[in-house]
């Protein structure tokens, strides 16, 4: 029955290139009204979903996200170009996928019982058969109890459920999902994401993929495994993004957080290049020198006194507190205490180490001696540049010099404050002087006598 | 420790057949028999002229069997009403090409004057059934349909064209066959519409139920048994007692109906709400109580579920074609049959003109309808006082019992009941008033009209009143609004939407009620006055078809032409600039 819903019954049930769902040059257009030409939604689309991953379609409102998915799911059709569904065109409703609706979608007359069955129902199943079933996708998802409940009684969260399990209950190849947790309250979204997670861990998932719309960035990389990044006016595909992060995902994780970032800034510069925009965070290098906290000498001393003489102030939200700082300012300075070896901070709570005590309780030559020590010992920025002036007969160099080998590993603006943050803690020490007006670095007169 | 005297709850339920049970089942029962009694008995022979049915009997004892008559008629009226409603408005919702004539259509029939027609329906009835009384029958629950049916089809219509979008893709995602889009998707999505429409409908029903059964056509008086012509009786021979007995009997069968059949359809259908979150305040009714505590009816309707099943996979199985396509544009066929489609609905718009021009030219001459467009106008004039005056009353006293949450309680059901009582039954007392104090009748029908149509009026400004959210009332007290300032600012526009629907139903009504409004008779005294209604009142009673249908199609025109031209406008307005 399903193949005679489809035109090309003679092709092969498998994508030649093993693709569950396959476009090719999709194009979707709207004719304005009083015959004001047409508006393109989506612009040559080609994409794939290969079996076992999470796809995510990310983009802005104007994206056509939601259209594309419908034209995928075979409920509207393109305007130019091909949708093939394992290997067979799609010219109708796709018997491969299921959809969770961003609205549920769920029929407010039908208890969650006969919602789930719906599906089953279209297709002949035999009803004691459809009622196993439905059982089993209710408990998978948690709502094993609330089988004869109408949708109006359920939460949010729990109506979505309901979406979910009458998805799941005809295992279809690829899961659509169009926003499915937008329209749900933060706390329980994350809850439900994580649910929707861990199944897909566990490895029974009940379809082979997941192809995902969302606005929401963190969501698509804790989720997916690609990321596809869509421009909006017209809808066009920017880039792609594979998030190789191990599963369960940890949103703490730096290295989510750099990918986040990173597609953030993809999605805010819709002129730039998706592979440039991510460059800082793709491939993945370890740079030589990790980058500077921005935090002045004055205010990391500040802190480590602070700390010192109130051994009992310890909790971070308390400091910022008690110094009257936003924790976004607060929390540069504690990086830069810790990277220096000055303090330590375990689960919020912030000690200083010895080097922190001695340099917060002696005078200020043995402080810069101490900070001096550390400097070179724990930070290759400043390190590489004292070790360049050095080499120099004229213990001096260009500015432009050191900026251009952190061009290399920064964006450009971040170059610039990575470097003025390492000149003023080399200053601090006593590593070199900055002659601003010539735009140079230079070695110290006392440091290239110590030296000689 | 108590000891429980009574039973609890749950041991109750856990007895096989609860007391609900035997309410229910002796309930059921009686009314089998009482339908099958009184339906058996409308097989009279019946050949006029020369065996007539036995005379109406004014006898007290006679009025609940004529008033069971008249209400199974109205009942099967109203499923043919249900009938047609769903085969027209699916048709008319699924088929583009199919909806061009029949929404237009159905717009004009609904202008058409019910009680104008009935003459041309008796006699054809007739002709159908000889020799019985059945004729009559269908010529009365012809007219009942016809006064019921338009718009609840317009509801059905309209709810099959407004569902959800989310639940149309879902359907599609999921191939629902044809059959379980209907019973799962449409059917439901236009049930608290439709019920609603249906109450009303059979409300104003009753008018022409106790207008048809009794009726002169070629100056031969028809009776069928029923109340209505009890009413008729009793005005013939000038029985007051009768009269008001007949109104009692009224009124108890109203609240009857309402209590067994339209309070637990309304309160059942508000699991069909298409909103996620539950209602704050929902209709109940004991009888639905009464039903879902029973144990019976779940019982069988588990027995039954093999055989739904059945059925639903056999319909489902032959109806499965549910367009697999994608969602085409609407009316995507090929433009040459558009064409001809087009040019054969253009020929026979062209033909029917010719045919009326003709006919008007032939048999009736252009003055005789100079003459009804300007009786026309003479109608029209009461049927704008009476809206005017209407609301002039009503409004202000609709908007206080709206905005006062107990009294609305308390009014809203009477407006509703004063609307569904056949006001025909009310006019012998204005009747005998207008003859004491030798009033004109060109006045007074302008207050027979209105009998029935005010409460329009009344029902729709109270429900206006009520969506007037209350931040808003609160708003215009802390401006200091009051007066007509707080009318002009938001009152009125508040309650435009609400009081234009009521306006629409009350000159709809008043227009079909002038044709029994514009000629009354108390005994022997006949008052006439100078209208629309009393010509066709007249031609039909002589039997005058020419003039009939002359009058009826000026009605008609004259209904159309002040929908589109006043009411629509008004319409468009209310839902552009007043919708809060």
């Amino acid at each position: 029955m399903a193949t005679a819903l489809m035109n090309d019954t003679k092709t092969p049930a498998m994508d030649r290139n093993g693709a569950l769902i396959r476009t090719v040059n999709v194009f979707k257009n709207f004719e304005l009204p009083d015959g004001n030409g047409i508006f393109t939604v989506l612009e040559n689309i080609n994409l794939t979903v290969k079996p076992g991953e999470i796809v995510a379609l990310l983009g802005r409102s104007g994206s056509g996200k939601s259209t594309l998915l419908r034209i995928l799911a075979g409920l509207i059709p393109a305007s130019s170009g091909d949708v093939f569904s394992s290997g067979r065109r799609v010219t109708g409703p796709n018997p491969d996928v299921t959809m969770v609706f961003q609205s549920f979608a769920l029929l407010p007359w039908l208890t969650v019982q006969q919602n789930v069955e719906l599906g089953l129902e279209a297709l002949g199943v035999p009803l004691k058969e459809r009622q196993a079933r439905a059982l089993k996708a209710i408990d998978m998802v948690g709502l094993d109890g609330f089988e004869s409940a109408y949708p109006k009684e359920l939460s949010g969260g729990m109506r979505q459920r309901v979406g979910f399990a009458r998805a799941f209950v005809k295992q279809p190849k690829v899961l659509f999902m169009d926003e499915p947790f937008s329209a749900l309250d933060v706390l329980t979204a994350e809850n439900l994401r994580g649910e929707i997670s861990d199944l897909w861990e566990k490895g029974d998932f009940p379809a082979q993929s997941v192809l995902i719309v969302t606005h929401n960035i963190e969501e698509a990389v804790y989720l997916a495994d690609r990321v596809i990044i869509l421009g909006a006016n017209p809808g066009r595909v920017r880039g792609e993004v594979t998030i190789d992060l191990p599963r369960p995902r940890d949103r703490s994780a730096r290295r989510f957080k750099e990918l986040v970032d990173g597609i953030y800034i993809a999605m805010t510069n819709p002129d730039r290049d998706v592979t440039a925009a991510m460059a800082g965070v793709l491939p993945r290098r370890e740079t030589p020198y990790p980058p500077l906290p921005h935090a002045t000498v004055g205010g990391i001393s500040g802190l480590l006194e602070l700390l010192n003489e109130r051994p009992e102030l310890r909790d971070l939200p308390e400091i910022s507190s008690t110094l009257q700082l936003a924790t976004d300012d607060l929390l540069p300075i504690v990086d830069a205490a810790v990277m220096l070896g000055l303090a330590e901070v375990r689960q919020g709570d912030i000690t200083l180490t010895d080097n922190g005590r001695a340099f917060a309780t002696a005078d200020i030559q043995t402080s810069k001696d101490i900070f001096r020590a550390q400097l070179l010992e724990r930070v290759p920025m400043v390190k590489m540049i004292y070790n360049t002036l050095q080499a120099k007969p004229n213990g001096s160099m260009r500015a432009g010099f050191f900026l251009d080998i952190l061009d290399e590993h920064f964006p450009r603006e971040e170059a610039q404050h990575q470097f003025e943050t390492a000149v003023d803690w080399g200053r601090y020490a006593e590593l070199f002087e900055y002659d601003r007006g010539e735009d140079r670095l230079l070695l110290p007169v006392e440091a290239s006598e110590l030296t000689d | 420790m108590i000891r429980l005297t009574f039973p609890t709850r749950e041991t109750l339920r856990r007895l096989p057949f609860t007391a609900a049970d035997v309410a229910i089942t002796i309930g059921a029962l009686a009314l089998i028999v009482l339908i099958a009694y009184v339906g058996s008995t409308a097989l009279v022979p019946f050949q006029p002229p020369d065996v007539l049915p036995e005379p109406i009997s004014l006898d007290i004892v006679h009025l609940p069997y004529y008033l069971a008559r008249s209400t199974l008629r109205m009942f099967i009226a109203l499923f043919f009403s249900l009938l047609f409603t769903f085969t027209y408005g699916y048709v008319a919702a699924h088929s583009p090409r199919a909806e061009r004539v029949l929404i237009p259509l159905l717009d004009v029939l609904q202008s058409v004057p019910v009680l104008g027609f009935l003459s041309v329906t008796i006699a054809f009835f007739i002709a159908l059934f000889r020799g019985s009384l059945l004729g009559l029958e269908a010529a009365s629950i012809f007219a009942i349909f016809t006064s019921q049916v338009w718009n609840m089809t317009f509801s059905f219509y309209h709810s099959l064209r407004t569902i959800p979008r989310e639940q149309q893709e879902m359907a599609r995602m999921f191939r629902l066959s044809r059959w379980q889009y209907f019973t799962k998707v449409e059917a439901p999505n236009s049930m608290i519409g439709l019920t609603w429409n249906t109450m009303m409908s059979f409300g104003g029903g009753w008018f022409f139920v106790a207008a048809s059964e009794a009726i002169s056509v070629l100056n031969q008086d028809y009776r069928l048994p029923g109340i209505g012509a009890y009413v008729t009786e009793a005005v013939d021979q000038q029985n007051v007692g009768a009269l008001i007995a007949a109104i009692v009997a009224m009124a108890i069968m109203i609240v009857l109906v309402d209590q067994l059949v339209w309070r637990p359809l309304i309160a059942w259908s508000q699991k069909f709400r298409n909103e996620q979150s539950e209602a704050g305040e929902t209709p109940t009714s004991w009888l639905l109580n009464l039903w879902r505590a029973a144990r019976l009816p779940s019982l069988i309707g588990e027995a039954l579920r093999p055989a739904s099943e059945f059925v639903n996979r056999a319909l489902s199985g032959t109806l499965a074609p549910k367009p697999a396509q994608m969602a085409k544009p609407r009316a995507a066929a090929p433009a040459w049959m558009d064409w001809i489609y087009n040019g054969l609905l253009i020929a026979l718009l062209v033909a029917g003109a010719v045919v009326l021009i003709r006919f008007i030219l032939s048999e009736v001459g252009l003055p005789e309808v100079v003459n009804t467009f300007v009786l026309g106008l003479i109608t029209m004039a009461r049927v704008a006082a009476l809206t005017a005056i209407g609301t002039l009353i009503w409004a202000p006293i609709g908007v206080a019992v709206g905005f006062n949450p107990r009294l609305a309680r308390l009014i809203q059901p009477l407006a509703q009941f004063m609307s569904a009582f056949p006001a025909n039954f009310l006019f012998p007392f204005v009747t005998v008033a207008l003859i004491a104090t030798g009033i004109s009748l060109n006045v007074g029908s302008i207050l027979l009209m209105s009998l029935g149509a005010q409460w329009y009026i009344l029902f729709n400004v109270i429900a206006g009143a009520q969506t007037i959210p209350s931040d808003l009332r609160e708003m215009a007290a802390n401006m200091g609004l009051c007066g007509w300032k707080l009318w002009r600012r938001l009152i009125i526009p508040g309650i435009f939407s609400a009081w234009v629907t009521g306006g629409i139903t009350a000159s709809g009504g008043a227009w079909n009620a002038s044709i029994v409004a514009e000629v009354v008779s108390w005994g022997d005294t006949t008052l006439t006055a100078t209208g629309l209604g009393a010509y066709i009142a007249n031609a039909t009673a002589v039997g005058d078809w020419p003039r009939i249908a002359l009058g009826v199609g000026m009605m008609a025109l004259f209904v159309v032409a002040l929908n589109r031209l006043f009411w629509r406008r008004l319409y468009v307005l209310a839902e552009s600039k007043y919708v809060l």
